[in-house]
């Protein structure tokens, strides 16, 4: 049985987990749409034109929350990965499991932004630049687990399998990010740097934070969501999805508030014994 | 390990080469600007076409099962059968480098270079490569999946060896290069057989 | 700070890269929302599916029948 002392281990339960879930996804999400109204109208309606760019630069407020998402999305899936193999909690793999695909979109939406954004800027949609390159390699590296894991037959072999290669994966980030950025520099005469204006007016940034963090708070909800349907699918042979199912049947799909507050109180008691 | 194994992969070598002119056009001074990518791509290809089935034979008769139930560590074993593979095919793409690059209009110390920069980065491929075939063990279209998991992994090596041949084919020293190439071996060196050995431990489970 | 609707579409002639930009970010969450909601409700299904059918047997076989 897993220590109860440490706090947060009380969710690797999927019991708990699920009854987390239930409570915090619906906050994420009204976070994430409130911090994205918020962030969309400084960035279109309080940030002003860039006087080199113009009006392309917009492009920056979800170019940049998604590629930061991206990278951290990948580095947060390798964590859990090395919780899966170190200590065999079934919950860091259902974790990590459900991180790729929205990391593998946010890496995607980066890369389309990117070449939108370089189309008016460098004239030109690609550019072997440094930063683009290596968020290629990590799609890549996105696509090579999601794959792996497919391709297994058995569950529990594959998700220890990618966990394994999610963490050579993550050794790698680093050195592939250096060498493509040596290799850039070695290459300076083909392509032209994005040289930003050295000081961001506060709009812009307060925008750029303002999409950060709806970005953050969206992956968190859908992350969460993904893996509470994994959970429940994995464990529909148990006690606590019989009793989670059978109560969502006699208050109805209409009071969904009724089963939230019901778990949000099983999970206090969970605390508390 | 067959002989043909080792004969099959270095015509694949010399045949990938060979497309490169066959699709670029003969002229020397485009060729000469290709010649390190394209000896540096086709050995990463080779390496990853000969690394596919690296201990799948093993693993289909049991060898592997029976070496994991001996006291022979397997990170040790795997050091062994990674040695093995790249003398025997790793090796000779080293030694027939030098004549590739010279059909592509490398000339005297560019080939010295060539030759080391191979002779440091094919064995991180195979190193890397192994690891992606023992993920792989016993997986559906393993070979394709191995090339989507391994490639992506194989690119600081691709730019830091044919960046190697470009500095000396600019006049500059490569020596910054090929350190580095020395470092990420001895990065990989110790590291990637305790992966294989992990892979290799969760696909005889 | 703009002039009229059509000032904001054009974003200063670079409307089809912002746009281009937003709009497939946006048709991405919209399409990955509805996946995981469909997914969801799958799921939701096959469970009720087999609590009823569980119900079912108990009551066939259970002690009180």
């Amino acid at each position: 049985m897993l220590p109860r002392r440490i706090p947060w281990l009380t969710f690797a339960a999927p019991r708990n987990f699920h009854a987390l879930v239930q409570a915090l996804a619906p906050w994420l999400v009204r976070g994430a749409v409130v911090l994205a109204i918020a962030g969309l109208y400084t960035g279109f309606f309080v940030a002003p034109p860039d006087y080199q760019q113009g009006n392309s630069y917009r492009i920056l407020f979800i170019h940049v929350p998604t590629a930061w998402m991206g990278m951290f999305l990948y580095l947060l899936m390798a964590m859990y990965a090395v919780i899966h193999l170190v200590w065999r909690i079934k919950m860091a793999d259902v974790m990590a499991r459900c991180l790729a695909p929205t990391g593998a979109l946010m890496t995607f939406v980066a890369l389309w932004t990117g070449a939108l954004w370089g189309a008016p800027t460098w004239g030109t949609f690609w550019v072997w630049d440094a930063r683009l390159t290596s968020t290629l390699v990590l799609l890549f590296l996105y696509l090579g687990y999601m794959a792996l894991r497919s391709a297994v037959d058995d569950r529990e072999k594959g998700g220890r399998a990618a966990s394994l290669l999610a963490l050579v994966g993550v050794v790698n980030v680093p050195i592939i990010y250096f060498s493509v950025e040596w290799w850039h520099t070695l290459h300076q005469g083909m392509s032209v740097t994005l040289t930003s204006a050295p000081s961001m007016a506060p709009s812009m940034f307060t925008a750029l934070l303002l999409m950060t963090g709806a970005c953050w708070l969206y992956c968190a909800a859908v992350t969460l969501r993904r893996a509470q349907v994994d959970v429940l699918e994995r464990e529909a042979d148990t006690q606590w999805v019989r009793d989670v199912v059978q109560r969502r049947e006699v208050n109805g799909v209409s009071r969904p508030g009724a089963a939230v507050a019901d778990e949000s109180a099983a999970v206090r008691e969970e605390g508390r014994s | 390990m067959r002989r043909q194994d080792v004969l099959t992969v270095v015509a694949f070598f010399v045949i990938v080469t060979t497309l490169f002119p066959l699709a670029v056009g003969p002229e020397p001074e485009t060729l000469r600007a290709l010649a390190p990518g394209g000896v540096w791509v086709a050995a990463a290809l080779a390496s990853l076409i000969s690394l596919d089935r690296l201990f799948a034979d093993d693993w289909r008769d049991g060898t592997l099962e029976q070496l994991a139930l001996t006291r022979q560590s397997l990170p040790v074993v795997a050091v062994g059968k990674i040695a093995a593979h790249w003398l025997s095919l790793g090796l000779p793409l080293v030694l027939l480098s030098p004549l590739l690059g010279y059909s592509l209009g490398l000339r005297g110390f560019e080939l010295v270079v060539l030759v080391w920069s191979l002779a440091l980065g094919t064995p991180v491929l195979s190193l890397l490569g192994a690891t992606g075939a023992a993920l792989t063990l016993g997986v559906r279209a393993g070979g394709a999946l191995m090339a989507l998991l391994v490639l992506p992994l194989y690119v600081p090596v691709l730019i830091i060896g044919s960046g190697a041949v470009s500095e000396a084919m600019h006049q500059a020293g490569p020596y910054a290069h090929l350190s580095l190439l020395g470092a990420m071996l001895a990065i990989a060196l110790p590291l990637a057989p305790l992966a294989v050995a992990g892979a290799l431990r969760i696909s005889l489970d | 700070m703009w002039d009229g609707v059509g000032d904001f579409i054009a974003m200063g002639g670079h409307g089809p890269y912002v746009w281009g930009s937003y709009g497939v970010f946006a048709a991405l969450l919209i399409a990955e929302v509805l996946l995981l909601g469909r997914q969801r409700r799958r799921t939701r299904a096959m469970l009720v599916r087999r609590c009823r059918r569980q119900v079912a047997a108990q009551s066939h076989w259970g002690p009180e029948s």
